[in-house]
């Protein structure tokens, strides 16, 4: 059976991890963090520590700290809770990770959707200036000086992607860039900097408080701690949970209270996989079936065709239209998805596609377009007759 | 040194290269499309996709650094399969009309679908143009309909220019380049420059070409059609027809102009020694201005002959108009000469001769446009066609380049000297400035090995260099002792960056050469395509060769020069020199 | 009306100064009040920056939220992401179309209300949901999305 844990949300106060760090020198918490084997929650999983450490060792000045909070993924709304409720859990996380790697300045891209959180975001963090947990000798600690700003997106899901993220924080088109050299190595306006996902860095407080093993007590051994999810669709209890990495799907949908009719989950979004009910014994987790969180539930009602097609649009209007795998791909899957809505769609149609899934998942510039494949793979691997029946 | 391994040969190679940089070296062929070696790299096409040991995805070798370990497959089966498809799909939605396409046989991606065996395409191909043509603009077309989206276009106007007046608009798959809310490229700051040509892998970017209309005129036996030839063809023309870049075709190029039906074949390099008397004389004369009657002149005077760079300081420096040399360029001297001098010294009726020019060069079509060049009481130059137009007609007139003759120019108007030869090259209008300036203070040759002002020559985007003047004649005893400074630019990016220093009273330069496109109007944008560096290079060399071959090597020792003078002009700066060789500019300004 | 605007751009250009860095935030304020760019603010922009209009209009038509052709005093955003869509989006498009009277991607004859789709807002458990400029309203029908667009006067 599901633990529900109750890690991201619970109670926390500023400062505390902080003062806990101050005895310890950046490699240390850079290594407690490696320890920990914390890895990113946004969905691709890089080790955090050692995204740490990458910028950490770079000689270069200055250094940036970005907080990703660029929360698009379709049916993903958990850190928009967590920004409204832990806002400054997460900010301290950025703080500890500023620290570690030596940034003084720091972003965090707010997705423009998001816009109503920003005077609440903005409040919280003009308390923590006046409560010297931003600002300058941050907490009577002479020369540990960070300061951020909050900056809006406006309306581009690919700004997700980290690269993409910076060109956007520097007042660019939200274009993905090449990678390497890795945004540890030459990030923000060409410097050093590490980009985290908002609940990344609010599990980062509690990392140091209760120490690497605690986050071990959760989940696999590559997937350690436990996650967040946000559950939508055809469920009783729709909302967030937080679960230990590796819990399994049906164990999950029981806890959500989803029907006996379910069928299909698509986990980790737009850009997840689809799991049928032979699926339902699958663990989540990285080494399983990986998700930033995104857990969208679907009952026998449901037109699996629709679902696919709903989510390759948004591929297309979404792209950052630069490279040719992606901006191509994505219109040439719609074309070949509304073959079937013509009733000239055949089994032929579906090799064609997923061969242009492959090309799109090898040869795409960024994570964004390599793993737009993701879903059209799975669902015409799971409901083939039901795409073909069109 | 790092070792790497490509197809499972060992290479060792240094820490910084590229994937595409070590497989060219080593000779592996890689296909490109976006890539260009003149352009930062961007990484968007994907065509040129390698398998890498360990990695997931495949890597695209562009911009892919090497490390030490990699092991690098360029064609296996998933790479080979993989670019076919990203080919497929660039195809697929490229409007394809190859074979009335300007860029037909000269096209990147055609000759990709060639070697991908590509024979049928999946999806549903771009069958009609169904993105408008832009038109507007006096020198070329763009065809979106055509475009890859390699950006390579937008990354020249930008990066080597310094102008953006395209960019990419909007995003996912209504990506297209354009300008500012979709504006026609005539209505934004565009300076015609056709760098963007010159780039274009495809037949999304092609001069508007005037070769009807010449053939047209050719074939009235009412009209006396004239050309002249503008330094920098003879050093690119024979790359049309399979010569090696850097192949010298003078003296067949001039046999293909009297075979096509040319009348009279003349030299721009005559009006280029032209330029250096008038420019030269401008020179000294604000110098004397400013320093003996203590005026306020504008120095440092720039050079006009580019007109890529007069728009450019049109838009982006109005203010710093007064310091562009009042001078006409070469092109629009001998048109406006053409249409008077020699027409009264002919006897043919100046409404008659039609006069047309071959230009290395897209800004020249719109220069020849602008309503001040007509001070002949005509339009001084009637058609403008880039080199890769001449080549045209020498192709449809099925004249087989290779096996001419040499001819040689007609006189007085084809005669020229070494020092007009590099006006091609950057840095060669300053040369040639310098050779005749120098002269005419000291009396004495400028004191360089064989005449050859080596500090000014060369691929740096901006040189400087400094000339003592010591031992001056008695009537510019105000120059003696002075240092004169003198820089060259090009590529308008880095014209940018002297003017920026010139208006921030940073710099102190007396003469400033700059020329629009990199490598100077050898590489200018209405040269054969591919331009490279190593090409700006072979040509710039045969242009210098030439000059050397000359026996007359500075523009004040054309007889020609000295004879149209005499006759007709008075001096240079004379009045009637200004009327007709002389010009003014326009305030545009950028906002 | 080109004085006030540049005279806006420079109170921007001042209070984040005017590194290239700075042009999205810049854009989204001026986006924020004036509605859409037009060609006097991203010619004033340009200006501001010392960059061409094509560089400005090229972020500028990148970002959804920033528009450069003329739309509504409200725009109404409504998610068209699937578990939205699966919680009867379409009924609430038709309900909100025939209210005012125009389709999807139009702006209402009064220059009032501009209908466009918006991805994930972050509300799927409460779908279906909407944006009214910045304002978000979830667990919609047709008959409260009506409601709501009549309250914004």
């Amino acid at each position: 059976m599901a633990k529900k844990i109750d890690v991201v949300f619970s109670d926390f106060t500023p400062g505390s991890a902080l003062k806990k760090i101050y005895d310890m020198s950046p490699k240390e918490v850079i290594d407690l963090v490696t320890q920990s084997r914390l890895r990113g929650r946004g969905g691709a999983g890089f080790p955090t520590g050692l995204k740490w450490q990458l910028a950490a060792e770079t000689g270069i000045r200055p250094k940036y700290f970005v907080c990703n909070a660029d929360e698009g993924e379709p049916g993903t709304f958990k850190d928009k809770m967590i920004l409204e409720k832990q806002a400054a859990k997460v900010i301290e996380g950025m703080l500890i990770g500023a620290y570690a790697i030596d940034a003084s300045r720091g972003f965090i891209y707010l997705r423009g959707e998001y816009k109503y959180l920003l005077s609440s975001l903005l409040a919280k963090i003009n308390e923590l200036r006046r409560q010297n947990l931003l600002g300058d000798d941050i907490c009577q600690r002479k020369g540990f000086c960070f300061d951020l700003e909050v900056r809006l997106g406006a309306g581009a899901y690919v700004c997700g992607e980290e690269s993409a993220l910076l060109s956007s924080l520097e007042g660019r088109r939200g274009e993905a860039r090449n990678k390497p050299p890795y945004p540890a190595e030459k990030g923000y306006m060409g410097y050093p900097t590490v980009v985290n996902n908002v609940e990344t860095l609010s599990f980062v407080p509690h990392i140091i408080l209760n120490g690497p093993r605690w986050f071990h007590n959760y989940g696999t051994e590559k997937s350690a701690g436990s996650k967040l999810f946000s559950v939508s669709g055809d469920c009783k209890k729709p909302g967030i949970y937080e679960f230990e990495f590796g819990i399994k799907i049906k164990d999950l949908l029981k806890e959500v209270e989803a029907g006996e009719d379910t069928k299909a989950v698509q986990i980790g979004g737009a850009s997840g996989f689809c799991a049928s009910k032979d699926d339902f014994n699958e663990n989540i987790c990285f080494e399983g079936i990986p998700t930033g969180g995104s857990i969208i539930i679907f009952n026998e009602s449901r037109d699996m065709f629709h679902v696919l097609k709903n989510f390759v649009e948004f591929f297309q209007q979404e792209s950052c239209g630069q490279c040719t795998p992606c901006r191509e791909g994505c219109s040439r899957m719609l074309e070949g998805l509304l073959k079937f809505e013509s009733g000239k769609g055949s089994s032929k149609t579906i090799d064609d596609l997923l061969d242009l899934s492959e090309t799109m998942s090898l040869a795409s510039k960024c994570g964004f377009g390599q793993s737009v494949p993701n879903s059209f793979r799975t669902i015409v691997s799971k409901f083939k007759d039901e795409i073909i029946a069109r | 040194m790092l070792n790497v391994k490509i197809n499972n040969q060992k290479y060792s190679v240094s820490e910084g290269m590229t994937v595409l940089d070590v497989c060219k070296r080593e000779n592996i062929y890689i296909p490109t499309l976006c890539h260009h070696p003149d352009l930062e790299t961007k990484g968007i096409c994907r065509v040129c996709v390698v398998e890498v040991k360990n990695s997931k995805t495949l890597q695209a070798a562009c911009s892919t650094p090497v490390y030490d370990g990699m092991e690098i497959f360029t064609g296996t089966e998933k790479v080979r399969r993989v670019r076919k498809t990203i080919i497929e799909l660039l195809l697929a939605n490229h409007y394809t009309d190859c074979t009335v396409c300007a860029k037909n046989l000269n096209c990147e991606l055609q000759d990709l679908a060639n070697q991908y065996s590509l024979t049928g395409l999946r999806w549903k191909e771009r069958r009609e143009r169904t993105l408008p043509l832009d038109d507007s603009s006096p020198v070329f077309v763009r065809d979106n309909n055509k475009c890859v989206l390699c950006k390579r276009c937008v990354r020249a106007c930008d990066e080597i220019q310094g102008v953006y007046a395209i960019a990419n608009l909007n995003k996912g798959d209504s990506t297209i380049v354009g300008s500012e809310f979709n504006k026609p490229v005539s209505e934004v700051v565009c300076i015609n420059c056709g760098q963007c040509i010159t780039h274009c892998p495809t037949g999304a970017l092609y001069e508007k070409s005037f070769i009807d209309d010449v053939w047209k005129a050719i074939d009235d036996p009412e009209k006396v059609v004239v050309v002249q030839t503008a330094p920098a063809i003879r050093a690119a023309l024979g790359e049309e027809f399979d010569y090696p870049p850097g192949t010298r075709v003078t003296g067949k190029m001039v046999t293909a102009l009297k075979m096509i039906g040319f009348d009279y074949v003349f030299d721009t390099q005559f009006s280029a020694d032209l330029t250096i008397m008038e420019e030269g004389t401008e020179l000294l004369a604000r110098l004397k201005k400013a320093i003996v009657d203590k005026e306020d002149v504008a120095l440092p005077m720039t050079t006009s002959c580019s007109p890529g760079w007069i728009k450019f300081q049109e838009h982006f420096f109005p203010e710093l108009i007064p310091n562009i040399s009042t001078c006409k360029s070469p092109q629009q001297m001998m048109g406006a000469v053409l249409k008077t001098y020699w027409a009264e010294k002919t006897g043919i009726d100046p409404e008659k001769i039609v006069s047309v020019s071959i230009m290395p060069c897209t800004a020249k079509k719109f220069e020849a446009m602008r309503p001040e060049m007509a001070d002949s009481g005509y339009q001084d130059v009637d058609y403008v066609l880039t080199t890769r137009e001449l080549a045209r007609m020498i192709k449809q007139d099925a004249i087989h380049l290779k096996s001419l003759s040499n001819s040689d120019f007609d006189d007085p108007l084809g005669r020229s000297t070494g020092a007009a030869t590099i006006f091609g090259a950057t840095g060669g209008v300053m040369e040639a400035a310098i050779r005749t300036a120098y002269e005419t203070v000291t009396g004495r040759e400028v004191p360089f090995d064989s005449l050859n002002v080596t500090p000014v020559r060369g691929l740096e985007g901006i040189r400087e260099a400094n000339i003592k003047i010591e031992g001056t004649k008695d009537e510019w005893n105000f120059l003696e002792g002075v240092t004169l400074n003198v820089a060259v630019a090009h590529g308008t990016a880095n014209a940018k960056k002297i003017m920026t220093r010139v208006a921030s009273g940073e710099m102190n330069y007396h003469f400033i050469e700059i020329m629009t496109c990199p490598g100077g109007c050898l590489a200018g944008g209405g040269q054969p395509i591919p331009v490279t560096e190593e090409i700006r290079e072979l040509r710039a060399k045969a242009v210098y060769e030439e000059d050397m071959d000359m026996k007359l090597r500075k523009s004040h020792e054309n007889p020609a020069v000295t004879e149209i003078y005499k006759d007709y002009l008075g001096e240079p700066n004379s009045h009637k020199a200004h009327e007709l060789l002389h010009t003014h500019y326009t305030r545009r300004g950028r906002y | 009306m080109i004085e006030i605007v540049r005279d806006r751009v420079n109170e921007l250009t001042d209070k984040y100064d005017n590194k290239r860095e700075n042009l999205l935030c810049i854009l989204e304020e001026l986006g924020q009040e004036y509605g859409f760019l037009d060609e006097t603010i991203v010619n004033e922009v340009a200006r501001a920056f010392n960059i061409s209009q094509t560089e400005v209009f090229s972020v500028a038509s990148f970002y959804h939220f920033l528009n450069t052709k003329p739309i509504g005093k409200y725009v109404i955003r409504l998610c068209r992401t699937i578990t939205c869509d699966l919680a009867g989006k379409d009924k609430i498009l038709s309900a909100l179309e025939s209210e005012l009277d125009i389709k999807m991607g139009e702006t209402t004859h009064d220059k009032k209300y501009t209908l466009d789709y918006a991805n994930c807002m972050g509300m799927c458990d409460k779908g279906s949901a909407m944006m009214v400029n910045d304002d978000i309203y979830d667990q919609l029908t047709p008959s409260r999305a009506v409601e709501i667009i009549k309250s914004y006067k």
